[in-house]
């Protein structure tokens, strides 16, 4: 009895991080039930404690790889670069949450057990290595996702955009089984491996193959929210607690990344001709409405909504410019992408008090003088996002242009570094309005340690990668060797 | 061809000089009090100083190489270096951006009283940003740098500014951002196309094909003929000039508008000769449309400083003028001009911001009669207006001459226009300064009108040296530049001949 415990406990290695999130995930729901409502701040803490752990797993299991479970689980790492950068989103996520949950009277429980369940899913949509792991991935995520969108109960807004996005949602992943059971039709398995196999030596021309490549490629679009599958991500991002938004920028786009890169340059490689098409057309779609659109926002979250969008657009340039470097590039653009991106909503959420919003652009007036630290993180946030040296947001830009130049798609840079340009207008909107006009009244920042330690850790980390890049880009270009 | 020359001197010069103007940047941050920043940003900002006296002193003239050079790895993966080193076209300027950082600080002594730390702080940072762009010599880091300085300058004209300030740093801002994004994606082009190095030196002597140049320098030109700015890339300057402090415009038109001419030196003309050959005709016809279109706007304007703006599109028309003749004169007296402009520039925008701190208003019809009551500044302002309009004994002639001279050697019609223009633009001066200072007190606010103080004059005076200096003894700076220039026009020539050939065998390589 004891040996096959044991037995079974061994053969769970692979999948012990998910596992350690999943059981921190459902005691933090039974210990919520006993706390009442009260204390739920140390379940923040005891949720962080769980996602150190199981980051701690994940680097520990670095040396370990292969396909588990009948090849459903890939340990490689190209999913644990990936891990990592769910466990950064979920801490950030969870750090700039504590005090916001309390002034929006929301602080439940729940919450941190979606958020854990969502990151659990987003790590088995890394390691996928079968379609039917990436679904399981998806909805674990997607699902916890919805619930956290609607999370403010009384708020209009809020059940608008868990309903919005449950209905979308549900109907991306319909299409993305049509395409998966396509793909599953022709190749006679759903494994990742062996649909590439079938591939090298299957007639590509198969309309029913485009068909499911199309079809794979329009759900995967709406989880990075691509134009034209954004139309939910404005609504959403506004609606959605601001601490929720700032997790769905970072964390399900990211893992949306994860997987296009896992199936568009691993699985589906010998169709890249093909697919580096659509992706250009997608990215250069993308980068344009997210760009032009965000220029007339006055609403922030909707702006930093748009933003999110143009940025998915630069990243698949480098998806659409394939290979190592493509790869490669994307990764490091969408860790640096989820640290400044987590780091400017952290900033948006000081903004939130008790009788007043704090989401129109407009607040933002003054800033830079009632407030110098939040403004001036802010201005390295966002100047990072328009993609200005030394922070870290041009060094991703440059890693993803520089990839597609090598690819022989010069155009597609040039295109991505003119709607680049377009976005310093919006970006340097919101620093003109904290330093080059006056307060509207006196008002006094939110602040807390677990949001200043998230800002702390958001504003170094764009400040080190952007001035020396070097160990991050070599962690992302050796964690793409196992993907191709 | 080119070396780079390991520095010698004991301690990293160049590095200290990008580094402690930041260093003090950092540590104003600590600071709270006014009083405190200013003099903190001063004793960095002189340190510089300072730090250029080795630097000057230690160079050496009479070689092209780059001296001082410090070589350390940064990001291997893309075989980026921190590489820096001056020669010959770039040191001048490491040493006039100190001394005009230092100057801007003490004009701005009592002109800034709002948010002092974070001015200084910006200032220190700019300066930081203007000496890594004049040292780098990996195009990486160059273009680090490049897009660096645009985050203080746009806070200096926005913060800082006049009324209309936000219009201002915004254009500012998205101007010189497309013009260099473009320049990126030239500068990953010319990366891969030479086999993935970004050192400038390696990149110098690549034999890049002639249809690869021509779009190359394109994008390139993009970025620098909006820095200069040449006509008919000019509009961002005249609201840039007129909305920022005294402080910004003396950088704005000292340094930074020296950038783009020092990009076509550095990069465009030894990457891409045999393109920058085919361009000239272009470049030599809008920098001769940009003397006489500055010089006719000049007259029209009723802004004391957007006059200078205008006068500024006029004299960089001078400087590109010369560099395209692709000459040695030309070329030499290009890079004289271009630290001539800066000096007597630099001294007229310092000649506004004096003024413009006691009767807030800086329309020319404001003034007029002045002389009688601030003689000191009127004798100021007179001096620095001959030098501009390049009166024989002051720096300015020697630059236009030269220029002149090699234009004439390249054509003489583009001599002949421009020499209008030396023309015109004594005649929008000297009104000016008539306007200025002439006659009796027109306007009754100018009644007790503070002359020049001490303080003021200890700003001005480090010009007034150099505008003399230079006009009666330019040798000491054509000295410092003719190895590298006379280097430069031989490469170009002998690097454009090769051009056809290279081109011919890539395509034999393609099979064409």
């Amino acid at each position: 009895m004891l040996t096959s415990v044991q037995e079974i406990l061994k053969q769970l290695v692979p999948i012990y991080p998910e596992f350690v999130l999943i059981a921190f995930a459902l005691s933090v729901l039974v210990v919520d039930m006993f706390l009442n409502g009260r204390y739920t701040h140390l379940l923040g803490w005891y949720s962080l404690i769980g996602i150190v752990i199981a980051a701690s797993m994940t680097i520990i299991l670095g040396g370990v790889q292969g396909a588990f479970f009948s090849g459903t689980v890939l340990l490689d790492p190209f999913s644990q670069f990936f891990k990592l950068v769910f466990y950064l989103a979920c801490g950030l996520g969870i750090l700039i949450a504590m005090k916001y949950l309390d002034i929006e009277d929301i602080h439940r429980g729940e919450y941190y057990a979606l958020m854990l369940f969502a990151t659990a899913g987003m790590m088995l949509m890394a390691s996928a290595g079968d379609l039917i792991t990436i679904y399981l991935g998806l909805e674990l995520m997607a699902l916890s996702i919805y619930v956290l969108a609607g999370f403010m109960r009384k708020d209009s807004r809020s059940n608008e955009a868990g309903i919005k996005y449950l209905l979308l949602g549900a109907f991306s992943s319909g299409i993305m089984l049509y395409g998966m059971s396509l793909l599953y039709g022709l190749a006679g398995t759903t494994n990742l491996d062996g649909i590439l196999a079938f591939l090298r030596t299957a007639d590509l021309k198969n309309p029913v193959l485009f068909l499911s490549m199309v079809m794979l490629m329009v759900s995967f679009g709406f989880k990075v929210a691509a134009v034209p599958f954004h139309m939910w991500v404005p609504d959403v991002y506004e609606g959605a607690p601001t601490s929720v938004t700032a997790f769905m920028s970072a964390g399900p786009k990211v893992a949306g990344f994860a997987v296009l890169l896992r199936v568009f340059t691993h699985t589906l490689d010998p169709l890249h001709a093909d697919i580096s098409l659509l992706l250009s057309g997608l990215a250069v779609l993308t980068m344009a409405v997210g760009n032009v659109m965000a220029l007339s926002q006055t609403n922030i979250k909707r702006m930093l909504a748009y933003s999110s969008i143009a940025h998915a657009g630069y990243a698949l340039v480098g998806v659409a410019a394939g290979g190592q470097e493509g790869a490669a590039s994307v990764m490091l653009y969408v860790l640096i992408y989820a640290v400044m991106n987590m780091g400017a909503f952290g900033v948006v959420i000081m903004l939130r008090k008790a009788g007043m919003r704090g989401e129109e652009i407009s607040d933002f007036a003054g800033l830079g003088k009632t407030n110098k630290t939040a403004a001036f993180l802010m201005l390295i946030f966002l100047f990072s996002l328009t993609g200005i040296p030394p922070m870290a947001g041009f060094v991703g830009k440059f890693y993803i242009f520089k990839s597609a130049v090598q690819a022989g798609m010069i155009w597609l840079a040039i295109v991505g570094v003119l709607f680049s340009a377009i976005s310093a207008y919006f970006y340097l909107r919101v620093i003109m309005l904290m330093y080059m006009y006056d307060p509207k009244e006196e008002f006094g920042l939110v602040q807390s340690p677990a949001l200043a330690l998230a800002l702390a850790i958001s504003v170094t980390a764009v400040i080190v990668i952007g001035v020396y890049p070097t160990p991050v880009l070599e962690f992302a270009r050796a964690s793409v060797a196992g993907l191709l | 061809m080119l070396e780079l020359i390991p520095n010698q001197l004991g301690f990293p010069l160049l590095s200290l000089m990008i580094f402690v103007p930041l260093a003090g940047a950092v540590i104003l941050l600590a600071v709270r009090d006014a009083r405190a920043a200013r003099w903190i940003a001063l004793l960095f900002s002189i340190a510089e100083i300072g730090l250029s006296v080795p630097l000057l002193a230690n160079f050496d003239g009479s070689i092209a190489h780059m001296q001082f050079g410090e070589s350390l790895p940064w990001i291997k993966d893309w075989h980026i270096n921190y590489r820096i080193g001056v020669d010959g076209i770039s040191v001048l300027f490491v040493g006039l951006t100190a001394l005009l950082t230092t100057i801007s600080i003490m004009v701005s002594w009592t002109a800034i009283q709002d948010r002092v730390r974070e001015f200084m702080i910006a200032v220190l940072f700019l300066e930081a940003g203007m000496i890594g762009v004049f040292v780098a010599l990996d195009l990486f880091l160059f273009y680090i740098f490049w897009e660096a300085m645009l985050i203080p300058m746009y806070l200096l004209i926005g913060v800082w500014g006049g009324p209309n300030r936000l219009y201002a740093a915004i254009k500012f801002f998205l101007y010189t951002l497309v013009g260099s994004v473009l320049m990126l994606v030239a500068i990953l082009a010319v990366y891969f196309s030479a086999g993935g190095t970004f050192d400038v030196l390696a990149l110098m002597n690549h034999p890049f094909g002639h249809t690869f140049q021509m779009w190359a320098f394109a994008a390139f030109f993009a970025a620098f003929a909006v820095k200069v700015p040449m006509f008919p890339f000019h509009t961002w300057l005249p609201d840039a000039h007129v909305e920022a402090p005294t402080a910004g415009s003396i950088i704005l038109a000292g340094i930074l508008i020296k950038m783009g001419a020092y990009g076509f030196l550095r990069f465009s003309l030894p990457f891409f000769p045999s393109a920058a050959i085919s361009w000239t005709p272009a470049i030599m016809t809008l920098s001769v449309v940009a003397i006489i279109y500055g010089a006719y706007m000049a007259f029209a304007q009723t802004d004391f400083k957007k006059l200078i703006a205008y006068s500024s599109v006029s004299h960089m028309g001078f400087v590109t003028l010369g560099i395209f003749a692709l000459n040695s004169q030309g070329v030499e007296g290009g890079l004289l001009q271009m630290i001539n402009h800066g000096v007597s520039t630099g001294a007229l925008f310092l000649a506004v911001g004096v003024i413009y701190e006691r009767t807030h208003t800086r329309m020319i019809a404001d003034y007029g009669g002045i002389a009688a009551k601030v003689p000191v500044y009127a004798a100021y302002l007179l001096i620095i207006t001959l030098s501009s309009i390049g009166l024989p004994g002051t720096n300015g002639f020697v630059g236009e001459f030269t220029i002149l001279l090699g234009a004439f050697q390249y054509k003489a019609v583009y001599a002949v226009i421009a020499s209008l223009g030396i023309i015109l633009g004594a005649g929008y001066m000297l009104w000016l300064y008539q306007r200025v200072a002439f006659g009796t007190v027109t306007n009754p606010h100018n009644e007790h009108l503070q002359d020049m103080n001490l303080r003021e004059i200890a700003a001005a005076l480090p010009l007034l040296v150099l505008v003399f200096g230079v006009g009666l003894y330019p040798n000491a700076a054509f000295q410092v530049m003719h190895a590298s220039t006379e280097n430069l026009i031989k490469h170009v020539q002998a690097k454009a001949a090769l051009a056809p050939v290279a081109a011919q065998a890539a395509n034999a390589l393609l099979g064409q």
